[in-house]
C-alpha cells in the first residue's frame, strides 16, 4: 500500500510567539518548531497501517530549510522517504498555492491513501488537506477518529466527529483523510529510529522541477494584520455560602455573561 | 571550533524533552513518594532506545556518543532525578565497563540486551570500608579451576535490588592493592550466591534503587572477567569518567529546571504590587544562575566531545562533576529562596529538587575527591 503523509512543520506548540512590526507575519528568531501534532496523528495512522499490510510511507512537507528536521523526525518515527518543497519562491505560499503545489507533486505518484492533520496549529486554516483532495479530484474524509482498511485494501471505513455525534463513512481508494485527535496515539521518534533516519532519502524539490509559472504561486489570500489575542483576565471568585453563592452564580452567568 | 548542535542532536533533544514531558515529569513526585520507578517507565524508556543512546549500533545501543548521552541526562533531569539515575546507572557506569573492557562475545552477550535494555545493569565497586578509597576493596575473588569464586558484600549500589548485570569490582590479590589486585567481573543477578542485602532509605532521589549486595561463595566462570585479571581498577575509573561527565549533564538539565520554574515564579507572584522579577535581587539571582549554567553547559558539551574523539577526559570531567553539581545545590537553593514558602512546600517540585540534587556532590567521588583527581592531573603537568 502506498501511503503518504503531508506534514507541516509548525512552531513549538509552547513557543512563545511574538508579532513583528510590520504586523503581517510572527518573529521567527529563536523560534523551535515542531510536526504539527496533528500531523504527527497522520504519521502513525500511516505507519500502523504499513506495519498491517506493508507497503510504503512518503512524508510531503513544504517549508524552507528547516523543514528537513521536521520530515526527519517523521522518518525516525518510521515513515520510508522523505519529499521537501524547497524553493525562495515557495516561501509566502499560502494554503492554496500549498495545496496547488502538493497536488502538482503527489499527481506524478503512485497512492492509495493521502493522510494530512485536519489542521495545522499555527494558522488554523484547515484548509490544504480538503483543498488537495479536490485538486486531486479523490474522495476525502475529515477530522477522523478511527480508521479501518477493508480486507481487499481497496476502501476504508473512517469515523469521524459532527456535532453532537459521529459519522461513518465509506471511501473507495485512492482517499483523502485528515487525522483528528484521538486517532491514535503517536509514538516516539525513537532514538535507534533518529539514528536509521539519518539513511533514508529526502529529495528536494523546487519550482523548476515541478514546472510551476511565477504566476501561479500569487498568493490567493493576503495577510492584512496580525494582533495578538487578548490577555485573559482573571476569573471572579463568587464568595458565600454555597446555597447564596449558586443563586449568585446563576444571576452572573443571565446578566453579565448572558450565557444562560 | 564549532558550537551548532547536528540536526540529530537537536532531534534527540526534542525526542527526549517530549519523553520528560509526557512520560517522567507527570510521574516523578509519585516516582518520589513510592520510592519506585514504575516498571513499565524503564520499559518505555527501552523501548524509545534511552537505555543504549551512547552505545554503538554494532553493539544493541543508537551511537550517538557521549554528546547524545548528555544531551539525554539533561533532558531527563529536567523531569525526575530518580529515574535519570537509574538510566545513567544502568547505562554510564553499568554497560560502559563492557563497552570499553568487554570481548566481543561479552558485548554479544551482556551488552547487546543491556542496551536494548531489555537487562538493566549496574556497578558495583563501593563497600563499607572503602568509599571514596576504592582501592581498599575487601570483597574477594579466589581463583579457582576455570573461574573465580566471589565472597564480601558492596553498599549503596544505585539499581543494585533491580539491576539483571552487575558489574563487580573484586580483590583477586589484596596485597597488590588497586594496581594489579583488583579485577572486574560480569555478574548476572541470577548467579547462585548472589542475594541483595538492604535496600536504602535516602534524603532525595528517593525512587532510585540503592542496595547492599552480598556474594557468598558465588562461582563466576573465567570468560565472565571483564579485561585482564587484577587491571579492574582502571576499567573501574576509566568507567567513571564517563559516569562523572553524565552527573554533570545531569546538574545541568536540573539547574535549567530550577531557572526555568524560578523565572516563571518571579513574573507572576506580586508583593508589594509588583512582580517579584522586578525586585533587583531576584534579578540578580536569576542572572546569576543564567551565568553558571552557560558556563557548566559549556563544560559538559566540551568534555563530551573530547570523550567522542577518544581523547583522555579524566582532569576534565573530574571539574564538570565537581562544578556542575556544585553549582546545582546553589542553584536549587536560590530557586527555594525564590519560591520562598511555596518552594518548600512539597505540591511544588523545589523541595524535591532540592533534596535530590544534594547526592551528585557525593556520589560517583566525593567532590572533595574530584579535587585530588583535578590537582593530581595538574601537578603531573605542572601547568594548564
Amino acid at each position: 500500500m502506498n501511503i503518504i503523509v503531508c506534514m507541516k512543520q509548525v512552531p513549538d506548540t509552547a513557543a512563545r510567539i511574538k508579532i513583528k512590526s510590520d504586523g503581517k507575519g510572527i518573529e521567527t528568531s529563536g523560534l523551535s518548531y515542531v510536526v504539527n501534532p496533528y500531523d504527527e496523528y497522520a504519521v502513525e495512522e500511516a505507519l500502523r497501517l504499513k506495519e498491517k499490510v506493508g507497503g510504503e510511507v512518503v512524508v510531503i512537507s513544504l517549508g524552507p530549510d528547516r523543514t528537513t528536521e521536521a520530515i526527519r523526525t517523521c522518518l525516525a518515527m518510521g515513515a520510508d522517504r522523505g519529499i521537501h518543497l524547497k524553493d525562495p519562491a515557495f516561501e509566502e505560499a499560502d494554503p492554496f498555492v500549498t495545496a496547488q503545489l502538493l497536488a502538482r507533486v503527489i499527481s506524478g505518484m503512485e497512492y492509495d491513501l493521502i493522510l494530512c492533520g485536519k489542521q495545522a496549529v499555527d494558522d488554523n486554516a484547515c484548509f490544504v488537506g480538503p483543498a488537495l483532495a479536490e485538486y486531486l479530484g479523490i474522495p476525502q474524509a475529515t477530522v477522523i477518529t478511527k480508521l479501518a482498511l477493508a480486507e481487499d485494501a481497496k476502501s476504508v471505513t473512517v469515523e469521524r466527529e459532527v456535532e453532537g455525534g459521529r459519522e461513518v463513512l465509506h471511501l473507495p481508494l485512492p482517499a483523502l483523510v485528515t487525522a483528528q485527535k484521538g486517532l491514535n496515539e503517536p509514538r516516539y521518534a525513537s532514538l535507534p529510529g533518529i539514528m536509521k533516519a539519518k539513511k533514508k532519502e529526502i529529495k528536494a524539490v523546487d519550482a523548476a522541477a515541478l514546472g510551476v509559472s511565477a504566476d501561479a504561486l500569487k498568493q490567493k489570500v493576503e495577510t492584512v494584520t496580525l494582533s495578538p489575542a487578548p490577555e485573559r483576565t482573571a476569573g471572579k471568585i463568587v464568595p458565600g455560602e454555597p446555597a447564596q453563592a449558586v443563586k449568585e452564580l446563576v444571576r452572573l452567568l443571565k446578566e453579565e455573561a448572558k450565557a444562560l | 571550533m564549532d558550537f551548532e548542535w547536528t540536526e540529530e542532536q537537536r532531534m534527540i533533544r526534542e525526542m527526549v524533552k517530549k519523553f520528560t514531558d509526557q512520560e517522567v515529569r507527570p510521574l516523578a513526585a509519585e516516582i518520589d513518594k513510592k520510592k519506585e520507578v514504575p516498571q513499565a517507565l524503564i520499559r518505555k524508556a527501552a523501548e524509545n532506545g534511552l537505555t543504549g543512546i551512547a552505545i554503538p549500533e554494532a553493539y544493541g545501543g543508537s551511537g550517538f556518543g557521549e554528546i547524545g548521552y548528555c544531551i539525554m541526562m539533561e533532558e531527563l533531569s529536567h523531569g525526575c532525578a530518580s529515574f535519570a539515575i537509574t538510566i545513567a546507572a544502568h547505562q554510564s557506569i553499568g554497560c560502559m565497563p563492557i563497552l570499553l573492557d568487554g570481548t566481543e562475545e561479552q558485548k554479544q552477550q551482556f551488552l547487546v540486551p543491556m542496551a536494548q535494555g531489555e537487562k538493566l545493569g549496574a556497578f558495583a565497586l563501593t563497600e563499607p570500608g572503602a568509599g571514596s578509597d576504592a582501592g581498599a576493596i575487601r570483597t574477594t575473588a579466589v581463583e579457582d579451576g576455570d573461574g573465580f569464586v566471589i565472597n564480601g558484600s558492596k553498599i549503596w549500589i544505585t539499581n543494585g535490588g533491580i539491576a539483571d548485570v552487575v558489574i563487580l569490582y573484586a580483590a583477586n590479590d589484596a596485597a597488590k592493592g588497586p594496581r594489579g589486585g583488583i579485577s572486574a567481573f560480569i555478574v548476572p543477578t541470577d548467579t547462585p550466591g548472589f542475594s541483595v542485602g538492604t535496600i536504602e532509605e535516602k534524603m532525595g532521589i528517593r525512587g532510585s534503587n540503592t542496595a547492599e549486595l552480598i556474594f557468598e561463595e558465588m562461582r563466576i566462570p573465567r570468560s565472565q572477567v571483564l579485561g585482564k585479571v587484577g587491571e579492574g581498577f582502571r576499567n573501574a575509573m576509566a568507567t567513571l569518567d564517563y559516569g562523572r561527565l553524565g552527573l554533570g549533564a545531569a546538574a545541568l538539565g536540573a539547574s535549567k529546571e530550577m531557572l526555568r520554574l524560578s523565572i516563571t515564579h518571579a513574573n507572576e507572584r506580586k508583593q508589594f504590587g509588583r512582580p517579584l522579577a522586578d525586585q533587583q535581587i531576584i534579578q540578580f539571582y536569576l542572572a546569576e544562575m543564567g551565568a553558571r549554567i552557560y558556563a557548566m553547559e559549556s563544560m559538559v558539551y566540551r568534555t563530551a566531545t573530547m570523550a567522542d574523539r577518544g581523547e583522555r577526559f579524566s582532569r576534565e570531567s573530574a571539574m564538570v562533576k565537581y562544578l556542575c553539581t556544585d553549582w546545582q545545590d546553589w542553584i536549587v537553593d536560590k530557586a527555594m529562596q525564590i519560591h520562598g514558602g511555596m518552594g518548600y512546600m512539597t505540591h511544588m517540585p523545589i523541595e524535591r529538587f532540592y533534596r535530590d540534587s544534594r547526592i551528585n556532590r557525593i556520589f560517583e567521588g566525593t567532590n572533595e575527591i574530584q579535587h585530588i583527581v583535578i590537582a593530581r592531573e595538574l601537578l603531573k603537568k605542572g601547568e594548564y
